[in-house]
């Protein structure tokens, strides 16, 4: 249907222009809000106006998200391993099922997420343009990623034989798309709305993401601010 | 010694009428912005009533405060580090907009828009969040004067202290009985809101005690709002931030009372500075429930001592601020006097607002009781009082009455004494008898006297200078700051980039 010429066009601007772009505006953007719009980072949490399908939303997508992402870091630093853990047939199919269900987790999770929203009229009074452009990103990347796990097998794999090293060239700035170019167009489907994701970070709520309870966990259990230097500064 | 100074409150709860100003005073200047609407900094609830949130003193549902653990430990009740990690995406114990009240206003474009008819236009209530048309069903005095007893005054967490006789009286007709409970943020010393945020952005002044959120800092973790068991952290469901009292800092550090504190119309609020050893803090917080309140008071350090003064130079407090300490009049209240209790000091925060409870009912219920000579019955009317004495004791007292009833028996000992001088129906000699019973001598039933009835605004309102300014200066040399500081830019005008 499309010419050879056509498809390579393509598949650089996807798969090299793409990421670099997203990367640098990720990158860019994210500390320049910080800077300029410290007061912006919030997690916007809307469990003031809705307190009970809160929970059925929140706890699935968050744990089964964050699950998913660890497996795609641990697939991207260590593939060798990953390869190797996949050689027993036992082995993969543990791996394979406990991501199908931290998908179907996520999926769930959102879905309700999406339905709370719906349904309060108060919570539709928050919800802006931007936070429906990133559901629907959203979503994409969660229904393909689950699509994938059940028809694309076995994608722990070929996650880490082809798109690792893709992305490692990436990283090492020579981009090298032909691991990825046999891939199914539903795998690309979920790199490219990874890869806007990355792009829309900055612009979006996604910024909690950075917000981790850094110091509490060692920090001294009360917290006083002073005006300039004082004398003496003992305990709390 | 590191001594500490700390604005301190003291609200005189048998001079309060109930009227709100304080709480429209501070909503006028504070929470009228979208997000706010909803929060009332300052509120006054009827007691015996639910208060504002529903319930807020049930700390079995909203787990504020700190508890102590097993091994003597103290720990939040609420959101301790433990369960900030594992219930970081939905807090099972925050209250919502249900436990406030949805806020509204008026169509007040209907009146004048209406067309011409046989009816008169009405300005139907919206709803402040969505807009929408609403039929209110609550809002943040809805137990009013016990209004709606049944439903809001007999669920009063604190009547679970009294004997199911104890609740019927309190309740029956012709014997019931209410006070006004006004309340702020307690600027405690132990805060729980403060230890609970997991990203550091509640913090106390070091130099006043002000307990403060920074907006900048705030992540909408929302530990806070369960984790202040007076409930008196809000969150701005607007732009994802919490908020709470100021203490009104801008007026302060301009030698101006707080809002609340100026518009007082029953003129019940006191305030000025209490120095208090900081290293003290977590041996007190830990004490057993029944030696809270005189572990607090003793940890509050008197102003007028000498080694107190060498100790609080040496810590860094001005010299203006001790001096200001020494005429504070919460420091009479709270620690001369003991008249002035804190509030759920079971909570173990340690609040600096205190409380004068209320002398209820009034006198002159009881005929008999005036002018009785024997001992045992001087002070019947406490005991007999329609409110009874586990009701206040649950508020004033974590449960124990001791300190309650002798401030009570001092405050009804003035009462007839300066009845004895004014309007001359009891003998001089009962009232002296009273005063000696009470444990307050003549000098200071005049002070009590003078400070509750005639205080002038200096009297109640003593404000330290906050050198605010100064400690600035030292961050910052103010010539260079001139120089640098640009002309109507809120950065300096720099050369390139």
């Amino acid at each position: 249907m499309f010419s050879d010429e056509f498809l390579g066009d393509f598949n650089n601007l996807m798969f090299v222009v793409l990421p670099y772009l997203s990367f640098v505006v990720f990158l860019l953007m994210t500390i320049q809000r910080y800077r300029t719009q410290t007061f912006t980072y919030s997690s916007l949490s809307s469990q003031f106006l809705e307190n009970k399908h809160h929970f059925w939303g929140m706890v699935p997508f968050h744990y089964g998200v964050l699950a998913i992402i660890v497996g795609h870091v641990v697939g991207f630093l260590i593939p060798g391993s990953v390869i190797a853990w996949n050689s027993q047939p036992l082995r993969l199919y543990i791996l394979e099922i406990s991501a199908l269900v931290c998908g179907i987790l996520t999926v769930v999770g959102f879905v309700n997420v999406i339905v709370r929203r719906f349904r309060s009229k108060k919570i539709m009074t928050v919800t802006t343009t931007a936070d429906w452009i990133l559901y629907a990103i959203l979503l994409l990347q969660f229904l393909s990623g689950v699509y994938i796990a059940v028809f694309e097998r076995w994608g722990s794999s070929w996650y880490a034989s082809n798109a690792a090293p893709y992305l490692w060239s990436l990283l090492k700035l020579s981009p090298d798309t032909s691991f990825i170019v046999a891939l199914p167009a539903m795998v690309k489907l979920h790199m490219v709305s990874a890869f806007a994701l990355i792009a829309l970070f900055p612009f979006t709520r996604l910024v909690h993401i950075l917000v981790i309870p850094n110091p509490y966990f060692w920090r001294r259990t009360q917290v006083v601010r002073w005006v300039g230097p004082r004398r003496k500064r003992i305990g709390h | 010694m590191d001594v500490r100074s700390q604005i301190s409150m003291v609200f005189h709860l048998d001079k309060c009428i109930g009227c709100h100003t304080c709480s429209i005073a501070c909503k006028n200047i504070w929470t009228d912005r979208k997000g706010s609407e909803y929060m009332w900094w300052n509120n006054v609830e009827t007691k015996p009533g639910t208060g504002f949130p529903t319930r807020w003193e049930d700390q079995e549902t909203y787990r504020g405060g700190w508890l102590k653990d097993e091994n003597g430990k103290l720990k939040l009740r609420a959101m301790d580090k433990k369960r900030t990690l594992f219930n970081m995406f939905h807090n099972p114990s925050q209250p919502s907009i249900d436990d406030y009240y949805e806020p509204w206003t008026y169509k007040y474009d209907e009146l004048f828009n209406a067309p011409e008819g046989d009816d008169q236009p009405t300005a139907r209530p919206i709803s402040m969040i969505t807009g929408d048309y609403m039929d209110i069903k609550a809002g943040p005095n809805w137990d009013d004067d016990l209004s709606g007893s049944p439903v809001y005054a007999e669920n009063d967490p604190n009547l679970e202290s009294l004997t199911p006789e104890q609740r019927e009286q309190l309740f029956a007709i012709e014997r019931m009985v209410m006070f006004y409970f006004p309340r702020i943020c307690n600027h405690c010393l132990n805060p729980s809101c403060v230890a609970s945020c997991p990203s550091g952005a509640l913090y106390k002044r070091g130099e006043d005690g002000i307990v403060l959120v920074d907006q900048n800092r705030c992540r909408a973790w929302r530990a806070c709002i369960s984790a202040c068991p007076y409930k008196k952290t809000y969150y701005n469901w607007h732009t994802g931030k919490s908020e709470k009292c100021i203490l009104c800092f801008p007026r302060l550090e301009t030698g101006q009372a707080p809002a609340c504190f100026h518009s007082c119309v029953g003129r019940i609020r006191y305030l000025g500075v209490l120095l208090y050893d900081a290293d003290k803090l977590e041996e007190v917080a830990n004490l057993p429930q029944d030696q809270l309140i005189q572990g607090q008071r003793d940890m509050i350090l008197n102003p007028h001592d000498p080694e107190v003064i060498a100790a609080a130079r040496k810590s860094g407090v001005h010299d203006s601020v001790i001096e200001s300490a020494q005429k504070s009049p919460v420091y009479k209240f709270v620690k001369e006097w003991g008249i002035a209790l804190p509030p759920h000091i079971e909570y173990r925060t340690l609040p600096m607002l205190f409380y004068v409870p209320p002398l209820l009912p009034v006198m002159s219920t009881h005929t008999d009781g005036l002018t009785q000579n024997t001992s045992e019955k001087l002070f019947h009317s406490i005991d007999e009082a329609r409110v009874p004495m586990e009701f206040l004791a649950s508020i004033f007292g974590a449960g124990d009455q001791s300190f309650l009833r002798t401030g009570l028996r001092k405050q009804m000992a003035i009462r007839m004494y300066r009845r004895a001088i004014t309007v001359g129906d009891i003998e001089m000699k009962v009232a002296e008898q009273m005063l000696a019973e009470s444990g307050c001598s003549k000098d200071e039933a005049d002070a009590i006297y003078k400070m509750t009835a005639l205080c002038t605004f200096d009297d109640r309102f003593v404000i330290p200078p906050m050198h605010r300014e100064e400690a600035l200066e030292m961050l910052k040399e103010p010539h260079e700051h001139k120089q640098e500081a640009g002309f109507g830019f809120r950065t300096g005008p720099k050369r390139g980039l």
